[in-house]
């Protein structure tokens, strides 16, 4: 030990316990030092990873903690929210739930959010920033925005004349006012009430699952979510594109369409539903009375594929963003068609296909003198204490068709109430005008046909732009005769009657 | 052992009166029972919208427990150090009111009265401490003796069944007791003892090896002892935590004692040694590594958080300023809640900013233990000192660490603040032996004759 040198206090000149004791107290704050750093990085750096782990329940116990804002309809809650006295505090539920399941959606503790109740999910839970008032200091005391509250454009009698309309069959109906393409129904069938599964209980599980796995699809929202070949409805668009073109120019006067028509490049003749179309020359006019698919299809190919793609645009086809804010499926037209697809295309049938929401925008624009306003269903959010947090205000989605081509086509519609297809859909009081479809499909049509009506109407001697426009889908009807005109015209017309207030 | 800095120092200036510091404490003890009485009516706000009706009581009835504290050690540890009981008295009071509003969370298995007992019992064991412990060298006598009860205590909870994995309780009826809790107690006296007669023959004797002395198998044999009793806990009562804690202990205090580095070297071989074997042999063990090295695996193979990953889930939810208390979630972390997770509610409802605040409350509770020790000059009382801060800073690492996931969690308690009347006992009394050795560490020497001058030094 010789080689040791003195270099303190303690055995040997080896360090003392003064300083020994300081080295090892130096050792135990370094491991607080430790902890603090570890601390540090769970508290700060890696937390917002931990709080939105999926096995973290802390962000769902917070959504549920409080009361969530209200779904309104005409001013009056269709919402609610129950208390579960487990550890999700509220749940939702709904006053009305399966008559207004295609406006909400639904808000459910286990399987999410949907429409609405997903769209607005920031706001009816309070997270929303825009209900902050001193951003920062709630930030300070964690203060949780009580939720706010969704106000709808959708108009509850015409909602329910929309599903007692459609009753037990299956389809969808969707109505706009024109004028401000606020979304006035929207309907679909069979229908669900998003009340069954909105806790997280065994109960929820069973409603959920029988929902999902049933097959007529009751959560799909058949007015957005689904698109059907228009049929006949569309013809509506082709005349109007045909008119835009100058094709024709007096709908009037007889036309240079043959009969029969065969799509070009083939031998296959376009064959109509109604003898009345059964000759050559027939006016634009009579041709949509009577449907004729021959003369629609002719001035389609005449009108030439772009035109009639551009006018179909211009009314909402093609646009895979047309939030409402609930987000639509896209409407389709195709974009690159020979002459004989774009024959068929444009009564309505090939690869066209259209929502419900985008039928009843054909038929605002058109009462609304060719301008087609943006569609929405939300009127106003606003805080729980009712103080606004947005209002939503009228915009212009595109000018589809210049206003006289829409008088033409307005005329052309009464015309196909009065007196051809679309009879059942008139009203005393009211001009009224719609255009009927029945639409093939499935793999050699064995489909049971689409039965579509799409209309405007408003009170009879008015120069004021209609108030309200419709479009009715009925899908897969038990009914013998299948046609627009015996099947969709009626609610439609129920539909515009709730509304015109007859 | 002279140690000549500590006689220089005191005996430099002996005319200049050493401030008692008495009025400090009683302001700090008062600061915090007011502390505690804040967060107790904070848990009301917040989970009932009112200032709870008894909180004036509850608070005379800690204030009354915390001032006759204080009134022990000002009349028989008058030069104590001011800030050990104020800590304790704060950690304390926090333990309760965090416990408190984790029972509005749990109805029907309230702990807090208990706990408040406990902590009576406590304060009345740190003054019967203060009143019959007036020499800490007196322990000395009693230092076998206590290596003998502590090896009892530790060897007991065998015979007990298994509390969640860990043989470390004894159960009699509705009482549960934790025996590792004191036997670390006597383990400390028994450590001072020993290595305060045997530092000079650790320190000297022995080979050299490369560049480090180790000692010879003669004065090897009780530290091999001391291993043994370590894996001996480790494997027996599959309590990772106390073992690790005595290790920890036992090589803290032979280095201060004898300043050896191969000391610690072998110490840590030893303990790695062992921590891997069993680690590998011992499911309980295994699976607490395996969740350390990936808290949230059991989440990704489907299997759900585990309690690491709730702990985890807990802090984050926290930030850096809380949930205030009463809003957070802490309780789905599950059973332990109180004990051994009771930090992962502190930081959630506190936040990082309170949870470094009480890491920071140890910190000093642990320094000013280091300090006391330090400014001692028997080398008994240097190293119990110095013995008792190491175990309160390594038991805070050991739990604070496990919960925080820096090492696999063992199952031990938080001093003072988490649910279990073993440990506040325990840690009162702790405290109490510090306050008394504090006392004598700054108690002017009596002097009857004028200063001896510097010179003596």
């Amino acid at each position: 030990m010789a080689s040791t040198r003195a270099r303190g206090n303690g055995p040997q000149g080896l360090p003392g316990i003064s300083v020994t004791g300081r080295r090892a107290a130096t050792f135990c704050l370094l491991l607080v030092g430790a902890l603090c750093v570890q601390a540090t990085r769970a508290q700060v750096f890696e937390s917002a990873d931990l709080d939105h782990n999926t096995a973290n329940q802390r962000l769902t116990i917070e959504r549920y903690a409080r009361p969530r804002g209200d779904i309104l309809v005409g001013g009056r809650p269709v919402t609610g929210s129950r208390p579960t006295g487990g550890r999700y505090a509220y749940k939702r539920g709904y006053t009305d739930g399966p008559t207004y399941a295609a406006v909400t959606g639904f808000a459910s503790q286990a399987y999410g959010n949907s429409q609405l109740e997903g769209t607005e999910d920031g706001l009816l839970t309070g997270t929303d920033g825009r209900l902050t008032g001193w951003s920062l200091w709630d930030a300070i005391t964690r203060r949780q925005n009580p939720g706010g509250d969704v106000h709808t454009t959708i108009d509850p009698a015409a909602q329910q004349a929309a599903m007692s309309g459609l009753g037990g069959r299956k389809g969808a109906v969707a109505a706009i006012e024109p004028a401000t393409g606020r979304i006035l129904a929207l309907a679909s069938t069979p229908s669900y009430d998003p009340g069954d599964f909105a806790g997280s209980s065994g109960a929820d599980r069973t409603a959920w699952n029988r929902l999902r796995d049933d097959t007529d699809q009751p959560m799909l929202n058949r007015a957005l979510r689904q698109t059907y070949p228009p049929g006949s409805t569309f013809k509506v668009v082709t005349a109007a594109a045909a008119l835009s073109a100058g094709v024709v120019t007096d709908p009037g006067a007889p036309t240079d369409a043959p009969f029969p028509y065969v799509l070009p490049g083939t031998t296959t003749p376009l064959v109509n539903d109604s003898a009345d179309c059964d000759r050559p020359g027939l006016s634009l006019d009579a041709a949509m009375t009577a449907s004729c698919n021959s003369v629609l299809g002719y001035l389609g190919v005449r009108t030439g594929l772009s035109k009639v793609v551009a006018t179909a645009e211009g009314f909402g086809f093609n646009d895979p963003r047309l939030d409402v804010p609930v987000r639509p499926v896209r409407s389709n037209v195709d974009t690159s068609m020979d002459p004989a697809e774009l024959a068929l295309s444009s009564i309505g049938q090939f690869d066209t296909a259209a929502t419900p929401l985008v039928m009843a925008m054909v038929a605002a624009g058109i009462a609304n003198d060719g301008t087609v306003m943006r569609p929405q269903l939300v009127d106003k959010l606003t805080r729980s204490d009712g103080t606004e947090v947005e209002l939503m205000r009228p915009a212009v989605y595109r000018r589809a068709v210049t206003p006289a081509v829409a008088g033409q086509v307005r005329k052309l519609m009464t015309d196909v109430v009065e007196d051809g297809t679309g009879g059942n859909a008139r009203i005393a009081g009211a001009v009224v005008g719609g255009k009927t479809g029945t639409a093939q499909h499935g793999v050699d049509n064995s489909g049971t046909p689409y039965a579509w009506f799409i209309s405007w109407a408003g009170p009879a001697g008015s120069d004021a732009v209609p108030p309200v426009a419709v479009a009715v889908v009925v899908a897969d009807s038990d009914a013998t005769d299948v046609t627009g005109g015996a099947l969709a015209a009626p609610i439609a017309r129920s539909v515009m009657r709730a509304v015109l207030g007859r | 052992m002279a140690t000549p800095s500590a006689v220089t120092r005191s005996a430099a200036r002996p005319n200049r009166p050493v401030p008692s510091r008495r009025t400090t404490e009683l302001v700090l003890v008062l600061a915090a029972v007011l502390t505690a009485v804040f967060g107790y009516v904070e848990v009301g706000v917040n989970l009932d919208g009112e200032v709870p009706a008894d909180a004036a009581r509850y608070g005379a009835e800690f204030g009354v427990l915390a001032l006759a504290a204080h009134g022990v050690v000002r009349w028989r540890a008058r030069y104590a150090d001011p800030l050990l009981l104020p800590i304790a008295v704060l950690l304390n009071g926090i333990g309760l009111v965090v416990i408190h509003r984790l029972d509005r969370a749990t109805p029907g298995r309230e702990a807090a009265s208990a706990q408040l007992l406990w902590s009576s019992l406590g304060v009345a064991l740190f003054i019967a401490v203060l009143l019959l412990v007036r020499d800490h060298r007196r322990l000395r006598r009693y230092a076998y003796l206590g290596a003998l009860v502590a090896l009892v205590l530790l060897v007991v909870p065998v015979l007990f069944p298994p509390v969640y994995g860990s043989r470390i309780w004894i159960v009699v009826g509705p009482l549960s007791f934790q025996p590792g809790e004191f036997a670390k107690l006597l383990l400390a006296v028994f450590f001072a003892a020993y290595l305060a007669v045997h530092r000079d023959a650790l320190a000297l004797t022995g080979r050299r090896v490369w560049r480090w002395h180790l000692p010879r198998g003669r004065v090897l044999g009780p530290v091999l002892m001391i291993w043994a009793a370590f894996v001996g806990v480790l494997v027996l009562e599959t309590d990772l935590g106390m073992s690790l804690l005595y290790f920890g202990l036992f090589v803290v205090m032979l280095y201060v004692a004898t300043a050896r580095t191969g000391w610690i070297a072998i110490g840590l071989g030893l303990a790695a040694v062992a921590a891997v074997t069993v680690g590998r042999l011992s499911p309980h063990v295994h699976s607490r590594v395996v969740d350390w090295l990936d808290p949230l695996g059991s989440i990704a193979a489907g299997r759900g958080a585990n309690q690491i990953a709730q702990s985890l889930f807990a802090f984050a939810w926290g930030g850096e300023l809380g949930t205030g208390l009463g809003n957070g979630h802490s309780v789905l972390i599950g059973f332990a809640a109180k004990s051994d997770f009771i930090l992962a509610t502190i930081g959630e409802e506190l936040g990082l900013t309170g949870l470094v605040a009480v890491f920071l409350l140890y910190a000093v509770l642990v320094s000013r233990g280091f300090r006391t020790g330090i400014a001692l000059r028997d080398p008994f009382g240097r190293l119990l000192a110095i013995g008792l801060a190491a175990t309160v800073g390594l038991q805070v690492f050991v739990v604070a660490g496990g919960v925080l996931a820096l090492i696999p969690l063992t199952g031990m308690t938080m001093p003072f603040i988490a649910q279990g009347g073993s440990s506040v006992v325990s840690n009162w009394i702790v405290v109490a032996l510090l306050v008394r050795m504090s006392d004598d560490a700054r108690r002017p020497a009596p002097a009857p004759f004028p200063a001896p001058g510097p010179e003596v030094g």
